[in-house]
This record gives structure tokens, C-alpha cells and sequence, in this order.
């Protein structure tokens, strides 16, 4: 139960400290405003990944929704949680003792739905290589249609060797045949060597 | 050799691989992190299945979705049986997708342009 608690503790010492207390209201509003069905904002483990997937499941059972959508929906959700899950690379334990580096760690997550469509959106802390590298690689699928997405997910697959979590390269692929959209993406800099990742997925 | 059993879960397949049968069956879900642990184990009972094979083996298919991390690891079984094929059995591969389902259809044609087995793509209501 305590890594559930970790976030939200987080979260209301930024609330006590940088915010009045009727902010609160306000981050409601704006949730509110913003059709969003769940967000998180936090370390994105193993457990909370289950969970999030549980919640979100129930969820879109009792959405009145197309069920090849909801299906679609939830596929996108998984990969985009796993990408957040894989990209904390140590261990989970030796993030909580380190404050400095759980907020490096950290994720936002959240998705929403409005105007028949649902959106899941990621932020995460990325070095500027890897950012390059990303970029590299979303600006290749956004060129693709949805043909030559298929092919290249096919040659991934069939020869693209795996990475030491076992992600294989293939999510952000995946990610894009099972939207039918374009990857909208951003890179924030906040220092000079590292950037905010901002992902946002269409899905209709 | 002894069958493997392991029932489904909120993230893993049920799965059911039957020596005397010749059967190796996937059901239900396969989004687990580290799909590589999961999947070991059926690889190693696929390898020790080869040596002494029945004359017909059919694998049936039957996921709702998987995870790309789990794709890598459904097409390194699919490898492995594909090395075993013609030598010593005949496999057969029945793909199952749900009706209207394009996305598990097209994923059952990705791993047909990749593997040299027989796929046989079944619709069905449920799965």
C-alpha cells in the first residue's frame, strides 16, 4: 500500500507548501474541465501499473463505447504505462530512499475522453541523447501510413534484436497502428542536459 | 514428457501445452513487464516437445491482446517451431481473432509474412 501512498504524499507537500489550500479546487476544476476519467503523478511501478490497468478496465466496461475502441484504448494504455515502467531503470527500492532522484523518476500520466475520442497522455524525464534518439524515432512513424507502419513494424519484429527490458523497440509502433493517429509529442528542456517528455496519444 | 499447465491471469495467458495431444494452446491475455520470464519456460518445454514429437502439431492461438513486450516472445516460439516443422512433425498454427477484431487479425498476418508456418486465421464471437 505504502508506493500508492509515496505520490499522493508527494503531491500534497507541493500542494501545503507552493499552493493555498483552495487550489485544490482548482486542480479539480481543471481535471474536471479536461474530461479526465484518471491521472497520476509519481514513480509508475509494477504494482500501481496493475492497478491503474484495473481501475481503468472497470472503467471502460461501464463506458457506453464501441468495444473494438475500448479494446484499442486499453491496448495503448498498457504500452504507455510499460514505456513509463521500463524507463524507471533501478531499483525501486533505492528510488524511495532518494527523494532527489524519485522526482527525476517521476511520471505524469492521465487519460481523457471527449468528443468521442480518448487521449492518453505521458510526461517523463528524458537525457538529451535519448531525447534525440526518441525524436529520431517518432518522427519516422508520424511519416509512415498505415501500410508502411504495418511493414515496419513487421521488420522491427522479425529482426529488430531486444533491448535489455525486453521492449524490443516495438511500442511506439504499436502505439501509433492502434490510434490510427499521428504521435504528438514535445520535449520540454529543464536543465541543460535533461528534457521533459510530453506524449500525447489520439485514440478514435 | 509432462504437460505444461499454467492458468491465466489479470496479465498472463492460460496455457496449455499437451504432449500426447500434440496441442500447444495459448488463451486469454499476455501483457505482462517482463514477458521474457513468463515465456521461458515455454520455450524450454518446446524444446524438449521437439525431440520427440507427434506427427501433427497444432498451436492454437486464442489471445484477446498482448503487449509488444510479449510479440518478441510469441515470435521466438513461433521460431522454434517453425525449426521443428517437416523434420520431424507437421505444424499447424490456428490463429484466433474476435469478430470485427482487425487488430488481432492483422497481428496474426504480421507473424504469417515473418514465420514459414501454416496459418489458419479463425473468426469467432468470443474468445
Amino acid at each position: 500500500m505504502l508506493r500508492y501512498l509515496i505520490p499522493i504524499v508527494y503531491i500534497c507537500e507541493y500542494l501545503l507548501s507552493d499552493m493555498s489550500i483552495s487550489n485544490v479546487y482548482q486542480l479539480f476544476k481543471t481535471l474536471e474541465k479536461d474530461s479526465i476519467l484518471l491521472s497520476f503523478k509519481g514513480l509508475v511501478t509494477a504494482e500501481l501499473l496493475s492497478s491503474i490497468l484495473h481501475i481503468m478496465e472497470s472503467k471502460l466496461t461501464h463506458l457506453q463505447e464501441d468495444s473494438k475502441l475500448k479494446k484499442k484504448v486499453f491496448n495503448v494504455l498498457v504500452e504507455c504505462l510499460q514505456n513509463l515502467y521500463h524507463h524507471i531503470d533501478v531499483h525501486e527500492d533505492d528510488i524511495k530512499e532518494d527523494i532527489e532522484l524519485l522526482d527525476k523518476k517521476s511520471a505524469v500520466f492521465m487519460i481523457a475522453r471527449f468528443g468521442g475520442s480518448f487521449y492518453v497522455r505521458t510526461g517523463n524525464y528524458v537525457e538529451n541523447k535519448d531525447a534525440t534518439k526518441l525524436m529520431r524515432r517518432l518522427d519516422k512513424i508520424n511519416s509512415l501510413d498505415k501500410e508502411e507502419l504495418r511493414l515496419y513494424y513487421q521488420e522491427i519484429l522479425g529482426n529488430g534484436g531486444r533491448s535489455g527490458k525486453g521492449t524490443a523497440g516495438l511500442g511506439m509502433i504499436d502505439i501509433a497502428r492502434k490510434s490510427g493517429n499521428k504521435l504528438e509529442y514535445e520535449f520540454v528542456q529543464v536543465t541543460e542536459d535533461i528534457k521533459f517528455f510530453c506524449l500525447n496519444v489520439k485514440i478514435d | 514428457m509432462e504437460n505444461l499447465l499454467i492458468e491465466g491471469s489479470a496479465k498472463t495467458p492460460t496455457v496449455n501445452f499437451n504432449s500426447e495431444a500434440g496441442v500447444i494452446e495459448l488463451k486469454g491475455r499476455s501483457i505482462p513487464e517482463n514477458s521474457v520470464e513468463f515465456y521461458q519456460p515455454l520455450n524450454e518445454w518446446i524444446e524438449l516437445y521437439a525431440k520427440s514429437p507427434k506427427l501433427e502439431t497444432v498451436v492454437e492461438i486464442k489471445l484477446e491482446y498482448f503487449n509488444t513486450s510479449s510479440s518478441k516472445c510469441i515470435l521466438d516460439l513461433f521460431k522454434k517451431l517453425e525449426s521443428m516443422n517437416n523434420s520431424s512433425t507437421q505444424v499447424k498454427v490456428n490463429w484466433y481473432f474476435e469478430e470485427d477484431d482487425e487488430d488481432m487479425e492483422e497481428a496474426g498476418e504480421d507473424y504469417q509474412a515473418i514465420i514459414g508456418l501454416p496459418f489458419n486465421m479463425i473468426e469467432v464471437d468470443e474468445i
